[in-house]
């Protein structure tokens, strides 16, 4: 049975869901857990969850530590940029034991956060910063796009055995959803197919993939049929599933709320062009933000971003660089 | 039972840890020069911390565990671990204790308790403090020792880490290394309290917590001083911090050059940056593995012979660790990917 959930409580939900089945898993950080009447400590009490002070290094080493000695914490971020005062810890402590020990250390730790916040957060708490992390060996990353994936990725990072960065859109936190009740896993390492269609792939990655859907009907009323794919994972990225629909579409458009340089878009386009350029019949587009710091007032934060008229125009450029069959 | 309260088989057993330390790591030194390139990369010394090393481990229980710096031989040898597996280690090969993939900075031996070791200075700390709080929350006593130098004091994360710890009552010893040197530099160039003359166990008071300061020269000084913060903290009282003053006998590493150019150690910076031979040479002769031996044998602990056998044992012991450890094969380049993902 599903029923409509927002998509922070999905996340909510997977958390509270796995904290009752398995002993290990440990909640804490900032501003959580304040008192007795919180549900995480009503039902889990204070051992497992826990509030912290303004300590992101040791928030996250110390789930480094609890990951050592068998647990698995879920480490509560807030805002993804809270983790570049704490880099070592996700980039070279976390993901490091596995591989310097030969397997000896497991580290399943999950650090959950936000990023993207355009509306009005201004240049340093509105980060689209998943690319910083996509590249290092030993890390998960998942972007989750709906209520349901939020829900079925946090349960998998949970149980996965590795660091996993779970970042959730703020633009998406009330965004509602069908999510299912019960248990629910999403599988870490799978793209889904948004929409079906055959003119050209768009990818979209957390927020733009509701984006290229809209951009997707739009063109559909001109004839145009796209197939949206949802990245979801992208560390590992599935990159069998979107060379598969280039290969049906022979046209590509990704879209990242990310800056140019620092997107998964610009990775995701260079696995295309290396694995399947004999597929392609149009050179690939991106529709990524504009590279400058997000202003704060609303025309110029719009401006940067990606929306549906850029990314019709981009599938337009796709498709007119090599005729359509009629 | 001696004065000190240890029986003559736990004095025996910190002398011979200490001395089976130094033999293994005289013999890392000399790979250097007799097999020039079968270590690479950055290799620390532990020689004269040994005293401080095993006097904190003799106060643990089996299932305490602990994390490290990435001057990390000594631990894992006291704990029990097959110096085979850890010169193995130390020269790349398959047999080594992390497969090859680790080497000197990153022994790890979970089954004894040892859970890893960061190569980044201080920020080992909260991992031992994640640790204590699973303890914690297990709550069969366990305690975890986090060591670390004073460099690592002035890092973010030993005073994140150290206030969480307080606040937790997390079952945690912070044992603070004090060598005087962080990499060349001396203390007092870089750190406020020492900078005054004051000891940096001073730093405990900012997170309400007891500070002692202990001569780390002198084993059962360290398993008195940390064995009463290991009891405070099983006993659910909370972390201590301990400052442990060692000197270190050799450089703060050996000399990084190019691949193919010997990788010797150089003079101990006292020498090579400070031109301060004195300081050196007092060190040398406080030396804590021969001023145990001298201990021993003068309150009758053991006979000159058997202080000697064990030396000797532990000479072959390391000859044998060597010898294994070059005779080892190189793992096979393709399982470089093997551990990417658990």
């Amino acid at each position: 049975m599903a029923r409509e959930l927002p998509y922070i409580a999905a996340i909510g939900e997977a958390v509270h869901q796995e904290m009752e089945r398995d002993d290990t898993v440990l909640y804490f950080g900032q501003n959580l857990g304040l008192t007795e009447e919180d549900p995480f400590v009503k039902a889990f009490g204070n051992d497992r969850v826990r509030v912290t002070p303004i300590s992101e290094t040791a928030e996250i080493g110390m789930a480094v530590g609890a990951a050592f000695a068998g647990y698995r914490p879920v480490v509560q971020l807030y805002m993804s940029e809270f983790m570049l005062v704490a880099m070592d810890q996700v980039v070279n402590e976390a993901p490091r034991f596995y591989g310097m020990t030969g397997g000896q250390v497991k580290v399943p730790i999950v650090l959950q956060a936000g990023y993207g916040f355009t509306a009005g957060w201004a240049g340093q708490h509105t980060g689209t910063i998943y690319g910083m992390f996509m590249g290092v060996p030993g890390l998960k990353v998942v972007v989750p796009s709906t209520a349901a994936d939020a829900k079925g990725l946090m349960t998998a990072a949970i149980r996965d055995d590795n660091p996993v960065i779970l970042f959730h859109n703020y633009l998406l936190t009330l965004e509602h959803g069908d999510v299912p009740e019960g248990e629910h896993v999403v599988p870490i390492g799978d793209a889904a197919l948004a929409r079906e269609g055959s003119d050209v792939t768009i990818v979209g990655i957390g927020w733009t993939v509701g984006k290229a859907l809209a951009a997707a009907e739009q063109l559909a009323g001109e004839g145009v049929s796209a197939e949206v794919i949802d990245a979801r994972s992208l560390a590992p990225l599935d990159t069998a599933t979107i060379l598969e629909s280039v290969e049906k579409t022979g046209r590509l458009v990704v879209v990242d709320q990310a800056t140019r340089h620092a997107s998964a878009a610009a990775i995701i386009a260079a696995e295309v062009a290396s694995e399947g350029f004999a597929s392609l019949k149009a050179a690939v587009e991106l529709v990524t933000s504009l590279d400058a710091t997000v202003p704060y007032s609303e025309p110029m934060e719009q401006y940067l971003l990606p929306n549906e008229a850029k990314i019709v125009a981009a599938v337009q450029q796709v498709l007119g660089s090599a005729p359509v069959a009629a | 039972m001696s004065e000190n309260g240890l029986s003559k088989e736990r004095l025996t057993w910190m002398f011979t840890q200490m001395v089976r330390i130094r033999e293994f790591e005289e013999r890392v030194k000399s790979t250097f020069e007799e097999h020039p390139g079968v270590i690479r990369g950055h290799t620390h010394l532990a020689d004269g911390a040994e005293a401080s090393i095993v006097g904190s481990l003799a106060a643990l229980r089996p299932d305490d565990q602990l994390t490290t710096t990435y001057r990390c031989h000594g631990y894992p040898i006291a704990l029990g671990a097959d110096t085979k597996a850890l010169m193995a280690e130390i020269y790349g090969r398959e047999t080594g204790i992390c497969k090859g993939y680790g080497g000197s900075m990153h022994l790890t031996d979970v089954d004894r308790g040892f859970l890893g070791t960061s190569g980044i200075v201080g920020q080992g700390i909260p991992h031992a403090a994640g640790a204590a709080w699973g303890a914690q929350i297990r709550g069969k006593g366990q305690v975890v020792l986090s060591f670390f130098g004073d460099g690592a004091s002035k890092q973010g994360a030993f005073h994140e880490t150290l206030n969480i710890a307080s606040l937790w009552k997390l079952p945690v010893v912070f044992v603070m290394e004090n060598n005087n040197y962080q990499a060349y530099t001396r203390v007092e160039q870089e750190d406020a309290n020492a900078a005054v003359g004051e000891p940096l166990a001073v730093k405990a008071k900012a997170f309400s917590m007891p500070g002692v300061t202990v001569d780390g020269a002198d084993p059962v000084a360290v398993h008195r001083t940390v064995g009463e913060a290991v009891e405070r903290a099983r006993s659910g009282e909370g972390p201590t911090l301990v400052e442990s003053l060692v000197y270190r006998l050799s450089a703060h590493g050996n000399i990084i050059v190019p691949p193919g150019v010997p990788l010797h150690y150089p003079e101990h910076e006292a020498i090579a940056v400070f031109g301060n031979v004195e300081e050196y040479e007092a060190a040398k002769r406080g030396d804590p593995v021969p001023r145990f031996r001298a201990q021993l044998v003068t309150d009758e602990t053991l006979t000159a012979d058997e202080a000697d056998e064990i030396a000797e044992a532990a000479r072959t012991e390391m000859d044998e660790a060597v010898e294994f450890g070059l005779s080892s094969p190189l793992p096979a380049p393709e399982r470089a990917t093997d551990y990417v993902y658990a």
